[in-house]
């Protein structure tokens, strides 16, 4: 299996052009999307996309040629018209910019429906290159269309890189960032284009309805696994890359498994497996950390209960596990345990039914009464 | 009228939303090396004040003066402490990371900060005993620790005159008492800070200078002739019967 | 027309409706994207039920749906509850995952379901005719305007019968909570009918198109108008008129209707963000104009009113002065002085160098002041 996929890397054209336009195209959504997660724009991505495609049927309808370079371009500009105008209307009126960004999005891909049903009944549409933006179909990628994609894709990391410390800046804190002298209406503007360029160069893999997917869940997924900015900008593009390689692959090996969808169910799985299983932040591992501190805690009062009637005429009594129900509320198995696992970390010690604490036990019980 | 000699000179500011003004015909002047509080009740535009200084919302009529020259020639020149709720604080980042970016400004376009820079940071986290915390993710920082970073950030910008708004706002007492050596460190070295501040309770125990505001300036200069119940009662109105009782002069330190 | 137009026409009308009125909810609440999530994640439901059911107007997909559509809300509030990821992103990560499944099943048995993409992205509305509603042997008419009627009866019923609540969530669901309106009942209650009305307007006009038509109307209306009720009226108003335009658009381009129903709320929106009598922007910036001018003469009034009888009275009411400090443009200094002189707010000093308080002005001046 492997090994013929190292074949078909080296020999098969459609295939090295898949993977390595995915891979590019991956990478460059990753990363652009690191950033929207963080600005907490996720959603722009979903309204830029579908402005997109009237731009896109436009560029066919009136150049009458499905040149990718022109496509695209007009893909960007219908997007960053899109961008304006939801800017113009948070700016201007008291709506918010989630209902700029529905109207928007849904307004521009109603037109942009309108345009590619009516090319579709011209007699001279190549409309199989259109139909390919909707839900993405690698497997048509040419090897025109990677160059094309990968170079204006390089372009926009080429700007994000060497603006690196400015978009960091304005990600996390735009007002500092503005009595320092930087111009944080400009770098908002020109991150908003890197990104309508990164959604416009995905198009053809994952398509316009859901390539919003493949800014945000990279993103989403690489927070999770860590907690300093660059790595996680990087980890972000390298799932990207990822899994459009990996999705773009499968569904060009299987017949009707649309490029798109594949690449977002795919790209589901990695975000429910980091959101679940992440080192430090994974719902897995904090719900062992909170049962560990309950436990925690409970051996803590057990010591300090022990140590208070250490030494004294009562303490053969209140060194049972019956005692403790008395004293403490616990009930008896909730009791056991607890004693049970302050036996196994060597908190105390337990012989016939009755507790004893160990030296690290009473250490223990100590900080916690000075604590 | 000499201003040159003043940290900051405020003139005839006017701020409005909408039409709907926050700060009417306000003026102010701080001279070099005080503590200054600006108090005022809720909606006082206290903290528009400070953000109309530094250029973060515009002005609809009026003047500001850095040290005699207005505020974009002077930008180095000024340090800015942002409300901590201003930022989110789950951002991918360390405490030393977040002093770093204090010092962009003077890095420039697209170099990055490097070694001096890093010395400089860490430097400024131990003034206010952050240096242990240096790796630390923000996130994991408490509400005090998170405002000992935002000052540390305004440190290392080595400024002459300090902006911050409401900096003592939900922090734990050792950083309260940390912000106060601080801004006295600050004052010995020839600073001016500027505070937005809502205690009343302890303005004249921390500062100098008091401005009392409520969308226009009610009356500033040293806390022990600002600091009046007649004062105070106009800029809050009748809310603040309870005060009478603790006007005292400013206990000297 | 043909019976058949007209009946198209009608459930168009009948479908933009409910949409309209639910969306009005969304629209108040900043919600607008939650439409956008509910109506792609719906797709799951439909198609998975579709594998039984064959018709698209049945009651188990409808409840099928529904289900998916509330899933997907109380999903994303899960996803946000980990504070794990911020809101928007947890949208993004959700339906698109549920509609990819959705998409990934109608490829793969497209044998099977009578669904193909462009039903899920345009609907086909000019087939709704053809689908009936038998009654022992009786026509009744198509079963998807009975489908949308019932939904529309369902709408109304609702908002009829917790109107109170409702406008007491949307504006204030702390105090909601604290008279005892559960604004967590209201809340899913509405998300159901948010769900329901999308899977009914589903067959009509799609996932996407249903953005356009919940939000665009709701958001013209709102922008003419602040009255929940006006609003509730206005709005499906709106989208009954986009939905008949609409379908004439699309006749004479011979082009997708549902698109043009969809561009044609976007026209609507346009045309009142620019024209809208209040809050339109040419209307906005006419009386931006003109209230800067009167501010303007205010603060001078303040200014002069604040420096009277004060030693340095004499500069600070100098004309050259208030040029000097206010920071205006000369005309627009001019302007201002003539418009306070013309209604004898201020008059000149004999050497005609300084401006003087009239009673008047003094009164508007401390008016001013005062509030």
């Amino acid at each position: 299996m492997l090994s013929s996929f190292i074949f078909d890397f080296f020999f098969d054209y459609t295939f090295r052009t898949v993977a390595l336009g995915s891979l590019v195209l991956g990478f460059v959504s990753g990363t652009l999307g690191a950033f929207a997660v963080l600005r907490q724009q996720s959603l722009l991505g979903d309204a830029v996309s579908h402005a997109a495609l009237p731009g896109l049927v436009l560029a066919f309808l009136i150049s009458g040629s499905r040149e990718p370079a022109v496509l695209l371009a007009g893909a960007i500009a219908a997007g960053g018209l899109g961008m304006l105008y939801v800017t113009m209307i948070t700016r201007h009126t008291f709506l918010k910019q989630d209902t700029a960004l529905g109207i928007v999005l849904a307004v521009f891909f109603g037109f942009g429906m309108v345009l590619l049903t009516y090319v579709q009944r011209l007699p001279t549409a190549g409309k199989a290159g259109l139909d390919a933006f909707l839900f993405g179909q690698a497997a048509t990628m040419l090897v025109q269309d990677v160059v094309v994609m990968a170079s204006l894709g390089a372009g926009a990391l080429g700007i994000l890189v060497m603006l690196w410390k400015e978009m960091k800046l304005i990600t996390f804190d735009p007002h500092f960032a503005s009595t320092m002298g930087f111009p944080t209406r400009t770098l908002d503007v020109l991150l908003i284009i890197l990104t309508v360029v990164a959604v416009v160069v995905g198009l053809q893999m994952v398509g316009v309805v859901l390539m919003s997917a493949m800014l945000v869940a990279p993103g989403a997924a690489a927070r999770q696994w860590t907690d300093r900015f660059n790595k996680m900008v990087l980890v972000s593009g390298l799932i990207g890359a990822g899994v459009g390689v990996t999705g773009s692959v499968i569904s060009s090996r299987v017949a009707r498994l649309p490029t798109g969808p594949t690449i977002v169910v795919i790209l589901s799985g990695v975000v429910m497996f980091s959101l679940l299983f992440a080192p430090g932040r994974g719902i897995h591992f904090r719900t062992r950390i909170r049962k560990k501190q309950r436990w925690q805690f409970a051996a803590e009062t057990l010591a300090v209960h022990l140590l208070n009637h250490e030494g004294s005429p009562e303490e053969a009594t209140e060194n049972s596990l019956t005692a403790l129900e008395r004293h403490l509320g616990w009930d008896l198995i909730f009791a056991q345990r607890v004693a049970r696992w302050a036996v196994v970390n060597n908190l105390v010690s337990q012989t016939d039914g009755s507790l004893r604490l160990t030296s690290l036990g009473r250490e223990t019980a100590k900080k916690v009464m000075v604590r | 009228m000499d201003t040159s000699r003043n940290a900051l000179e405020i003139m005839d500011l006017t701020v409005a939303y909408h039409n709907k003004p926050v700060l009417w015909d306000v003026d102010l002047s701080v001279p070099e090396g005080i503590l200054l509080a600006i108090v005022g009740p809720n909606g006082a535009g206290k903290s528009t004040l400070i953000k109309a200084v530094l250029g973060l919302v515009p002005a609809a009529a009026g003047q500001v003066l850095v040290y005699g020259k207005p505020y974009p020639e002077q930008r180095p020149l000024v340090a800015y402490v942002p409300q901590r709720g201003s930022v989110d604080w789950d951002f991918p980042t360390n405490a030393l990371d977040v002093v770093m970016m204090g010092l962009y400004g003077k890095v420039g376009w697209i170099r990055r900060p490097g070694k001096n820079e890093r010395k400089l940071a860490l430097d400024s986290l131990h003034k206010v005993s952050m240096a242990d915390f240096a790796d630390r993710q923000i996130s994991q920082l408490s509400g005090g620790q998170q405002q000992r970073v935002f000052l540390a950030r305004a440190l290392v910008q080595d400024a002459s005159l300090y902006l911050m708004d409401e900096p003592f706002a939900g922090v734990d007492a050792t950083t309260e008492r940390a912000i106060i050596d601080l801004l006295r460190e600050l004052r010995s070295a020839g600073k001016t800070v500027i505070v937005v501040h809502h205690d009343l309770q302890t303005v004249t125990q921390y500062f100098d200078w008091m401005m009392l505001l409520n969308v226009r300036r009610i009356t500033s200069g040293p806390v022990e002739q600002v600091f009046t119940e007649e004062n105070l009662h106009r800029a809050y109105g009748g809310k603040i019967a309870f005060l009478s009782s603790s006007s005292s002069p400013p206990a000297e330190e | 027309m043909t019976p058949e137009q007209i009946e198209i026409i009608l459930i168009a009308v009948v479908v933009a409706g409910n949409c309209a009125l639910v969306g009005t909810f969304l629209v108040l609440r900043k919600m607008a994207m939650v439409s956008d999530a509910i109506a792609h994640s719906i797709l799951f439901g439909i198609v998975v039920m579709f594998f039984y059911t064959r018709s698209l107007a049945s009651l188990p997909i409808i409840a099928a749906a529904t289900l998916t559509g509330v899933f997907t809300v109380v999903m994303v509030e899960g996803l946000v509850k980990t504070r794990l990821v911020k809101e928007d992103a947890a949208i993004g990560i959700v339906f698109p995952a549920l509609f990819s499944i959705g998409v990934i099943l109608i490829n793969r048995y497209a044998a099977t379901v009578h669904l193909d993409t462009d039903v899920v992205l345009l609907g086909e509305l000019a087939f709704t005719p053809f689908d009936r509603l038998m009654i022992a042997g009786h026509d009744m008419g198509p079963r998807a305007l009975w489908l949308a009627g019932m939904v529309g009866i369902a709408n109304l019923t609702f908002i009829a019968l917790f109107f109170k609540e409702l406008k007491l969530v949307i504006f204030d669901a702390g105090l909601a909570a604290s008279l005892g309106f559960s604004p967590l009942v209201v809340h899913y209650g509405l998300m159901s009918l948010v769900s329901v009305t999308a899977v009914s307007s589903f067959e009509a006009v799609g996932s996407i198109l249903v953005v356009a038509l919940m939000i665009a109307p709701p958001a013209s209306a709102y922008l003419l108008t602040d009255r929940l009720g006006l609003m509730l009226i206005l709005g499906p108003a709106i989208g009954g008129i986009s939905a008949v335009a609409g379908y004439f658009m699309a006749f004479i381009l011979d082009a997708s209707i549902a698109g043009s129903m969809a561009s044609v709320t976007g026209i609507f929106f346009t045309a009142v963000l620019f024209f809208a009598p209040q809050r339109g922007l040419v209307s906005l910036m006419r009386r931006r104009r003109r209230q800067r001018l009167q501010f303007a003469g205010e603060m001078l009034l303040v200014h002069l009113s604040r420096h009277l009888g004060q030693p340095e009275e004499m500069e600070e009411s100098s004309i050259e002065h208030i040029g000097r400090h206010l920071r205006w443009e000369e005309n627009f200094g001019k302007r201002v002085i003539s418009h306070l002189l013309h209604q004898s707010l201020v008059r000149l000093n004999a050497q005609k160098d300084r401006l003087l308080l009239t009673e008047r002005g003094k009164t508007l001046a401390e008016e001013r002041l005062g509030n």
